[in-house]
């Protein structure tokens, strides 16, 4: 299968930067001590700040450490390809061959974020279970929950990144909006606080946007705040927003696709 | 049917430029005008024109990649710009300043990838693989990333890529660009052989001119877009009204030579070029000399090409 094979490809090029990798989970296990202490400062000031209590609020920091690179929450992974292919002009060379350009990202994308799932995912977490109080999901449903709904966020991310990368069609350089779409990613994603923290509309809002689906779903459905048909809601979340994502992909696509061989480029 | 058929074929681009505060103005650029030429199945044909005179835009426009503005075009009985992918199998694209490789993949993967995409039968795969690495002499660099490879390593490993799927129609632009004499001289006999085993019908673009005299029996010249010449490479010649030069070397320095059948160019010292038509035999113009002068060289170069084509693009501006 072509798609399995870039997959493999992606994955197999990824780990060949193991230094990168050790000095990635160095880099999340610090960042996740430091928020992991700013957190139980403020869950001792307010113990149920969010619905939460301090050990569900520690895990959530260790788990956005794990997710963060899994799902390429600033950006990153093969989108990136694509937009400095598009820059080059090399895209040319992918639009000659008989494949679909989404699919094929996509699946090259999947095995970036399986080697970062299982580096950067699982090694600092480990290193959280070893230094704080971390809990653990309280029901099979609820771990396989969280199992199915990586992958969902991955593809949510990617679509989004993907459609980022595409603004390269007509701006030749799709930085401005890369940087943009990463700082809208970390605040909306629960990355920087978590998103039951957020009042009123501006919470309400943060839940709607897809970035939710990246991080703040998937620990939740850990922390076992979804349950029975809630999780199934959630899980639908996150599939509803990757199918609309992906079509909106496809359309851009076949737009710039369009540009370039109406308009020339 | 011609393999290759283009008609009156158009192509004009929209230039929009800055013209003060949020004003623009639009003006148009042809690119390819009025061009018409048809190919058969095994030939050979090179695609030459000076920079900017709309090859690349012409491979684009018959690997389906952009639109003709208007005027008809078939390559293999397809419309290709809107059988796009279905071309893609039958048809191979080497770029000399682009890879159709990955950077990052031993050149074997990037083949395999490349087996996946076009679907290519195993057994014919292998086929051709091995014949392509026998013939290329690649079978050391297999397993080397791509990114390793010298340049003439990555063009053998890039023109295998686009021959696996055993594409009707092979287009190189500019393949030869960069390499060096040795690998220059491998790779035009490679696709001399291919040519002949498998009739591939090859379009070359390219500014070495030697390719075209190794490999074309024909070739179009293009220039503003449009076919300024379209025949063989001997015909060309013909048409520039090239000639031939005698380098005659005297004992002494003296006047100007003057014999029938032949005008001096240039003098530099003893030293004196004279020049006579193509067709006509060089034997009564060295005898003349030889009878009349104090010769103590003579040398007779053949017309170049390259000159040639400079005429046409002068006359054609």
């Amino acid at each position: 299968m072509l798609h399995v094979a870039v997959a493999s490809r992606a994955f197999r090029r990824y780990s060949t930067y193991r230094a990168a990798t050790v000095a990635g989970v160095f880099t999340n296990s610090v960042f996740g001590v430091i928020y992991s202490f700013a957190y139980l400062a403020l869950w001792k000031a307010n113990p149920d700040a969010g619905g939460y209590d301090a050990v569900d609020a520690v895990t959530f920091v260790w788990l956005g450490q794990a997710l963060l690179m899994t799902v390429a929450l600033w950006g990153g992974g093969a989108t990136d390809d694509l937009a400095e292919r598009i820059r080059t002009g090399d895209v040319a060379i992918d639009l000659y061959r008989p494949v679909d350009l989404v699919g094929w990202y996509l699946a090259s994308d999947l095995g970036r974020a399986a080697y970062h799932f299982l580096t950067r995912g699982l090694a600092p977490t480990v290193i959280g279970l070893l230094l704080f109080d971390i809990a653990l999901p309280d029901s099979p449903a609820a771990a396989l929950g969280f199992a199915l709904s990586i992958p969902l966020a991955v593809v949510v991310s990617f679509a989004i990144r993907f459609l980022v990368a595409s603004t390269a069609f007509w701006l030749l350089d799709a930085s401005g909006p890369r940087i943009l779409t990463g700082a809208l990613a970390i605040f909306f994603s629960g990355m920087s606080l978590p998103l039951v923290l957020f009042p009123g509309w501006l919470g309400g809002l943060a839940e709607a946007l897809p970035f939710s689906a990246m991080i703040q779903v998937p620990n939740d459905i850990w922390l076992g705040r979804h349950t029975g048909l809630d999780l199934v809601g959630a899980l639908a979340f996150q599939a509803g927003w990757a199918l609309a994502l992906l079509l909106a992909c496809r359309f851009v696509l076949a737009l710039a696709t369009r540009k370039l061989v109406v308009q020339g480029g | 049917m011609p393999l290759i058929d283009v008609s009156g074929l158009e192509r004009t681009f929209v230039v929009r430029r800055r013209a003060g505060f949020m004003r623009r103005t639009r003006s148009e650029v042809r690119a390819v005008h009025d061009l018409t030429f048809s190919v058969e199945t095994g030939e050979m044909v090179g695609y030459i024109g000076p920079n900017g005179a709309g090859k690349s835009t012409t491979i684009k426009m018959l690997t389906g990649i952009l639109v003709p503005t208007a005027g008809s075009l078939r390559v293999a009985g397809l419309d290709p710009s809107r059988q796009r992918t279905e071309l893609a199998q039958r048809i191979g694209v080497v770029f000399g300043q682009r890879t159709t490789l990955w950077w990052d993949l031993p050149l074997r993967d990037s083949f395999e990838l490349l087996r996946k995409i076009y679907r290519i039968p195993d057994a014919r795969y292998r086929e051709n693989l091995d014949r392509f690495v026998e013939l290329l002499d690649l079978g050391d660099q297999l397993d080397t990333p791509v990114r390793q490879l010298s340049l003439g390593q990555r063009m053998r490993g890039d023109i295998t890529a686009a021959l696996l799927h055993d594409p009707e129609i092979l287009y190189l632009d500019e393949p030869t660009i960069g390499l060096d004499v040795v690998s220059k001289g491998r790779l035009r006999e490679f696709l001399r052989a291919l040519n002949a085993e498998r009739s591939t019908t090859l379009l070359l673009t390219t500014h070495d001119l030697q390719d075209i005299e190794a490999l074309c029996d024909r070739v179009i010249v293009i220039d503003h877009g449009t076919s300024v010449y379209d025949g063989s490479l001997a015909g060309l010649h013909a048409q520039g009204g090239s000639s031939r030069t005698l380098v005659v070397d005297l004992v002494d320095e003296g006047p100007p030579i003057d014999v029938p059948g032949a005008r001096v160019k240039k003098v530099e010292g003893p030293r004196q070029w004279l020049s006579f038509p193509t067709e006509a035999s060089a034997a009564p113009v060295v005898a003349a000399v030889a009878a009349s002068y104090d010769v103590a060289d003579l040398s007779i170069q053949e017309p170049d090409i390259e000159d040639v084509i400079r005429d046409l693009y002068s006359r054609g501006a």
